[in-house]
């Protein structure tokens, strides 16, 4: 039995979730290879070769692979899926694209998010935006799995496993790259960082969110999330949502700034080690699942968190 | 051009679900149901190119019990023409229902298929990144921009990170993330007559595929409980707690 992974990278760097994901298929099998599909990605490939436990690192390379295209990393995965009695695949926004169209292809039942892995066909995964959690026996002689990474410890590093070059898919007839808008920051990435900041609806508006949330997530060295009701009145971009339909995210330390804690927000937050919650409203639901809950005005209370942050040497 | 919109009855957004005691799913029993939010906005999106005058008919489409006739019912009071139940009591697997679906493409023969992204229900995320596969179609999830130009679509979709453009050829699959648009609530005279609006009712074995179950689910249980709710009193005790309690700063 033999499961491949695919790494989650941006063809410059290999993500930690890949890291996690190894663990996750380390709990089914010993036998674990690493798909590097993208382009320009040796370095990559050699960062894979690094994880502890990985049998050898498979690099496929292309200018559709390089912008994750579904159709070209389906066709590359499911010509390598023989060998294999399991692909564990990130559950990032790439991942989930191409996830269940290989899973078809293959006319396989896809497992969507897993968060434990019982045994090599039974494993655990949250439905109703993490309100249950289900456990599902798989009867596929393959199985196409997601991992939420966040419930995996990140495999070490240590290995040095071979690198072999497998042939990438065709060029894609039906689909082509436009373009990406990619925010560049030098803030920690929301889904691996150690802690996050995210603001709420309270904040009111743009200038307020950036005001206030991001010089205390740089003081803390933190990502900057948020509810999705601040994202939907245009506060913060999309992709900073934190929730049910936005990123899943398990930091030491959660702190959450005008934040009520709609069930949806808190299915994204809600398995982080530590959570901070600042609110006016002591009725907030945030703050039953709050560590420490600060009842306060955030006007009042942000610039005095950054006082006394200033005054532990931060 | 023909628009299909698959559409899902679930457990309405805004209810709390239980457990059931016995641990063999959610208990569903006098619970408030609704279109799925992803549905919604893919139905807004469809009745909005059939407003543009670049789709001509919007046909929604939906596989479950016969009350997911009120589900379709939605989709027609919002704009869609008209409706195809398939109405079966079975909770279907996602690579079932795109079965099922793309044994409905084969007859519908439309130039573009809009659905949500994910039903808030089982949360796979699956059925249209599926179903593009069973018709060999491209594919353009987690959408937040539709641009229909002649036989070409470009799609705006939502990537960790920021956004990305995709061109896809039609016919083709989009799903439809949070901010595709916001759903209009359907009139009351449009209300009135998606009664009269024609919904043909199917069963699964009409089409002939396979939806047999490849997953067994045995258990259902509620995750672990936090424990919250413990205060601070300023924001001096939050750093201390946080360094010397906690350990995380």
């Amino acid at each position: 039995m033999a499961v491949l992974v695919i790494a989650d990278h941006d063809n410059v760097s290999l993500k930690d979730n890949t890291h996690k994901t190894v663990t996750a298929a380390l709990a089914i099998s010993g036998d674990v290879d690493v798909l590097v599909a993208g382009q320009g990605v040796a370095a990559v490939a050699a960062e894979a070769a690094k994880i502890a436990g990985v049998r050898k690192v498979l690099v496929a390379e292309s200018a559709d692979l390089g912008k994750q295209v579904a159709e070209a990393v389906t066709d590359t995965v499911v010509a390598l899926s023989g060998g294999y009695d399991a692909v564990l695949i990130p559950a990032t926004s790439a991942g989930k694209n191409y996830a269940p169209r290989i899973a078809a292809k293959l006319d396989v039942a896809p497992i969507s998010e897993i968060i434990e892995v019982v045994d090599a066909s039974t494993f655990v995964r949250p439905i109703y935006a993490g309100n249950a959690l289900e456990t599902v026996q798989s009867s596929d002689a393959k199985k196409i799995i997601t991992v939420r990474a966040t419930a995996f410890k990140a495999a070490a590093e240590g290995g040095s496993a071979a690198v072999e070059t497998v042939s990438a898919a065709g060029a894609m007839a039906h689909t082509r790259f436009v373009s990406d808008e990619i925010v560049k920051s030098d803030r920690p990435e929301l889904s691996a960082a150690k802690i996050v900041v995210s603001g709420g609806r309270a904040l009111g508006s743009a200038e307020e969110f950036q005001r206030v949330i991001e010089p205390l997530a740089d003081k803390l060295g933190a990502a900057v999330g948020a509810s999705r009701a601040a994202v939907d009145a245009g506060y913060a971009p999309n992709d900073y949502q934190v929730g049910q339909t936005g990123k899943v995210v398990a930091p030491q330390l959660y702190v959450a700034i005008g934040i009520s804690g709609a069930i949806q927000h808190l299915a994204g937050m809600k398995d982080s080690k530590v959570i901070v919650a600042i609110n006016k409203d002591a009725d907030a639901p945030i703050f039953q699942v709050a560590d420490f809950g600060l009842v306060a005005d955030y006007k009042v209370a942000v610039p005095e968190l950054m006082d006394e942050l200033a005054k532990a040497g931060f | 051009m023909k628009v299909l919109v698959p559409v899902k009855r679930v457990v309405d957004y805004n209810v709390k679900v239980r457990v059931k005691s016995d641990q063999t799913g959610v208990d569903l029993a006098n619970v408030k149901m609704s279109m799925n939010p992803f549905c919604e906005i893919a139905v807004e999106e469809a009745v909005r190119l059939k407003e543009k005058g670049v789709a001509t008919e919007v046909v929604a489409v939906s596989i479950g019990p016969v009350q997911a006739q009120e589900t379709i019912r939605t989709a027609l009071a919002m704009g869609a023409d008209r409706g195809i139940l398939i109405q079966t009591d079975e909770d279907l697997e996602p690579l079932a229902v795109a079965k099922l679906l793309a044994a409905v493409i084969g007859e519908e023969a439309p130039g573009i298929v809009v659905m949500g992204k994910q039903a808030i229900d089982g949360d796979n995320n699956a059925v249209g990144q599926m179903l593009a596969a069973l018709l060999d179609w491209p594919q353009a999830t987690f959408a937040s921009k539709i641009e229909i130009t002649g036989d070409k679509a470009e799609v705006t979709r939502e990537v960790d990170g920021g956004l990305q453009t995709l061109s896809v050829d039609l016919p083709a699959v989009v799903t439809a993330d949070l901010r595709l648009n916001e759903p209009r609530y359907a009139s009351l005279p449009n209300i009135m007559k998606a009664k009269k609006k024609p919904i043909d009712v199917k069963a699964p074995g009409d089409y002939g595929v396979d939806t047999a179950p490849r997953l067994k689910v045995l258990k259902v249980v509620e995750p672990p409980k936090r424990q919250g709710g413990a205060k601070v009193e300023s924001a001096a005790e939050l750093v201390s707690k946080l360094k010397n309690e906690a350990g995380v700063l």
